[in-house]
């Protein structure tokens, strides 16, 4: 069974390589990156914050990779395989894999990183609580042995997720204060130079990558550079190349994608799937009335929000699910823009005029306009919305304590439901001090109990069963407002090739990525 | 007083200030009624250039929003917070100036030090920090406008009281008995007010900037459209589309001036010196 697998990953290298063959991959040449904004630090393992794992998903590597379909790809691990019983997952490794300083990389540098990991990722914890042991057998052999069978286990490997951690390295040392966090050491395509901060950081060609031919790009210049206009005119003149979703500000988009030699893509952020919603709060005022809540839905244009506010980039949520995420469905009640309807909703739910405060989320201009657009959608179907001003500290504090009836947000959903989504809908997430997860209160046992079967049903369709119903209940109850599914538009020079060609785009695609002379 | 307003008729630059400001004061009284949609409601398709459909004469915002209505609208916003800020900041600076010039002492001393405590510290600094402490609101932003901007009426008033609560007539009321507060009510206050109000007209215009600054950071009342805002909410947009900055610029430059000038006239009106030349 594992042969067959080997076999069929072995295909699948062959397809992909040969493919890039037929485009013809040149050698060579410097890459300008912008990013934005300067990442606290590159070790991944210790800090996950966006720009880190952009920078040193090209430095470090996971076991697995992901298309942009989220299916998993062979990285540090050629093949793998799961027992009949979804219990065991079994990776065979990459043979003659070294880090960047020439150590050799083995199953047991894999068991380190899952304890180093525990003490300092949080999310990787939260992935890895299903785990009961890991075992090496060998050198290049890794066993994961889950307490129950965890179907979205395959999603975890991605490199910020779970990146690889250098045993030799920082076995014995205290994490934290390990003098190696600046001088971060992976296996990945590229190895770490030198970084000025506040100015750039430098990555240079690893000459022993373990994908022969690969990377084809000699070096990469990640810009930092503080302002958003002072972004697009670096990449107008010509000093950056690459400019990375959300580095520039929306309505720069159109102007700088009409630039030549100029190519724009929203692909590859299907595995973080950024979604966008309104939480209301369920727990008091005129939000606690479903009735209320669906009328909401059905007065704010979504669509007018995409064209106008995206610049028609994205696509009008459905659900809790992204249409990217596994076992979305579109088959659940449909709120369609429809202020007589809402209209109609609002007498129902006897809604007489309270005010209603809103709260935008305050990252700049393009989420200030939309919460402006919303606030006239509703006042013109006769909500009185007052607009409440905040900071970031100050919308931290006042999500987390439920002082506010409507508040925008978007989080990641990380490929799977059990993952990224059932986190914002079930009862024990309700914690009072996060703004994050159930902030919206929603408390409905039916929905804890299907988020609780489907994060452990086996096989893979008995999931699928149970999250469309899942999804359904929650539509009809609108617990939040689901808006858009967000699009971060990825603006390279056209001569940068194949950049984008998995579900995490950027965070490590210069691997395959190759420039056009 | 008659002769001082009749100077100031005369004198052309304060006379195109007060026909601005007259106009600009129709406009936020009438406008609305010409102009009844809501000015943050979306009208017409985004960026849409000025002077390009009959009904939106000035062009559209990022949003559609009506351009000309925000200007209207936000004239109302302006010149409220410009006259307010200033009524407040005359009501806490008069009195403590009168009561610092007239005790002097120790009084004076004490209401002196408290005043620079507050000019020491930069005035738009503390109202950015006032305004983002009691979260942004139209009460908050006069607040926090009426707090930085009452130290220099204080120190005019004391001056002014410092020179004339030494004039024989003064003097005289004290002898008659009269209350001291009476005496800075009836005697003093009087004559030291002509140049408050130059002063006063003049801190209408700076209330006005500084609400506009305070939007632009983002610091307005964002349920309130404002020059300010329209400014700040345009700026980044600036190169694909200059007239949603361009005009409600040209708004609050225009306001401004007219202010200066009518300042400017008072000046002059009020100045007994030149008053004594023109006569």
């Amino acid at each position: 069974m594992s042969k067959r697998k080997i076999l069929m990953s072995l295909a699948t290298m062959c397809v992909l390589s040969s493919a890039a063959m037929a485009d013809g991959p040149k050698a060579g040449g410097v890459v300008n990156a912008v990013i934005q904004p300067e990442p606290p630090s590159l070790m991944i393992g210790l800090v996950q914050n966006g720009p880190t794992q952009m920078v040193a998903g090209n430095i470090y590597e996971g076991l697995l990779r992901y298309s942009p379909k989220l299916d998993p790809l062979p990285g540090l691990a050629e093949s793998w395989s799961v027992s009949e019983d979804g219990k065991v997952y079994t990776f065979k490794l990459v043979k003659g894999v070294t880090w960047h300083d020439g150590k050799p990389f083995t199953s047991a540098d894999v068991l380190f990183t899952i304890e180093f990991l525990k003490q300092t990722h949080a999310r990787a914890r939260g992935n890895l609580v299903q785990l009961d042991k890991v075992e090496a057998p060998d050198e290049s052999t890794v066993a994961f042995t889950l307490k129950q069978p965890f179907g979205p286990f395959i999603g975890i490997f991605e490199v910020g997720s779970l990146p690889m951690i250098p045993k030799h390295i920082y076995e014995g040392t205290d994490f934290k204060t390990n003098p190696a966090n600046n001088t971060p050491v992976g296996t990945g395509p590229f190895m770490f130079k030198e970084w000025q901060k506040g100015s750039f950081i430098h990555l240079v060609k690893n000459p022993n990558y373990h994908v022969k031919g690969k990377p084809n790009i000699d070096e990469i210049y990640w810009h930092v550079i503080p302002d958003a206009a002072a972004r697009s005119v670096a990449y107008e003149t010509g000093k950056v190349d690459v400019l990375p979703g959300g580095s520039v500000e929306n309505f720069d988009v159109p102007r700088l994608s009409k630039l030549k030699n100029t190519c724009v893509t929203g692909a590859g952020w299907e595995f973080f799937s950024p979604h966008s919603w309104l939480w209301l709060n369920n727990r008091s005022g005129p939000t606690a009335n479903k009735k209320f809540r669906q009328a909401l839905m059905f007065a704010i244009d979504r669509n007018m929000a995409k064209d106008v506010v995206w610049n028609g980039l994205g696509k009008v949520a459905t659900g809790p699910s992204g249409s990217a995420i596994k076992y979305y469905t579109g088959a659940v009640p449909k709120y369609d823009y429809d202020p007589a309807k809402a209209k109609a909703l609002l007498k129902e739910a006897g809604y007489n005029g309270e005010k209603v405060r809103m709260l935008p989320l305050p990252y700049g201009e393009t989420w200030q306009r939309w919460a402006e657009m919303v606030r006239q959608n509703l006042q013109d179907v006769g909500v009185n919305v007052e607009m409440i001003a905040t900071d970031v500290p100050g919308w931290n504090q006042k999500v987390s304590e439920w002082d506010y009836d409507i508040a925008f947000t978007y989080l990641y959903q990380y490929g799977d439901p059990a993952l990224g989504v059932g986190r914002n809908y079930v009862s024990s997430q309700i914690a009072k001090g996060s703004p994050f997860n159930n902030v919206e209160g929603y408390s409905n046992p039916e929905i804890d109990k299907l988020f609780a079967d489907g994060a452990v049903a086996f096989p893979d369709a008995a999931r699928e069963e149970i999250y469309a119903k899942a999804q359904k209940i929650l539509v009809e109850d609108v617990p939040v407002a689901w808006m858009l599914e967000l699009q971060f538009p990825t603006i390279t020079r056209c001569s940068v090739k194949n950049l984008i060609t998995t579900g995490i785009g950027v965070n490590d695609g210069f691997r395959d990525a190759w420039i056009e002379k | 007083m008659k002769q001082a307003s009749r100077m100031l008729l005369r004198n052309p630059g304060g006379m195109i200030g007060i026909a601005i400001l007259v106009i600009a004061v129709a406009v936020a009284m009438f406008g609305p009624l010409l102009f009844p949609t809501s000015p943050w409601r979306m009208v017409q398709r985004p960026f849409l250039p000025p002077f390009t459909l009959s009904g939106f004469p000035l062009g559209t915002d990022a949003l559609g929003r009506d351009v000309m209505a925000g200007i209207i609208y936000g004239a109302r916003v302006s010149l409220l917070v410009g006259l307010i800020s200033t009524l407040a900041s005359l009501a806490v600076g008069i009195p403590l100036g009168a009561t610092a010039g007239y005790f002097g002492g120790k009084v004076d001393d004490a209401l002196m030090r408290f005043t620079e405590f507050f000019q020491t510290v930069p005035s738009f600094a503390l109202a950015i920090v006032l305004v983002a402490i009691m979260q942004p609101s139209i009460v908050s932003i006069v607040a926090a406008i009426a707090i930085v901007s009452w130290p220099p009426v204080a120190r005019l008033v004391r001056g002014e009281v410092l020179s004339l609560r030494t004039r024989e007539y003064v003097q005289a009321a004290v002898v008659t008995g009269q209350t001291n507060w009476w005496i800075i009510w009836r005697e003093i206050l009087p004559n030291a007010l002509s140049p408050v109000i130059v002063l006063a007209s003049l801190m209408v215009a700076t209330a006005i900037l500084l609400e506009s600054s305070l939007s632009f950071l983002g610091l307005g009342d964002p349920n309130l459209m404002s020059w300010g805002y329209m400014v700040g909410a345009g700026r980044t947009v600036i190169r694909q589309a200059w007239w949603i900055t361009v005009f409600p610029g040209i708004a609050i430059l225009v306001s401004v001036l007219a202010l200066n000038l009518i300042g400017e006239g008072l000046n002059d009106a009020l100045n007994p010196r030149l008053a004594k030349g023109g006569r």
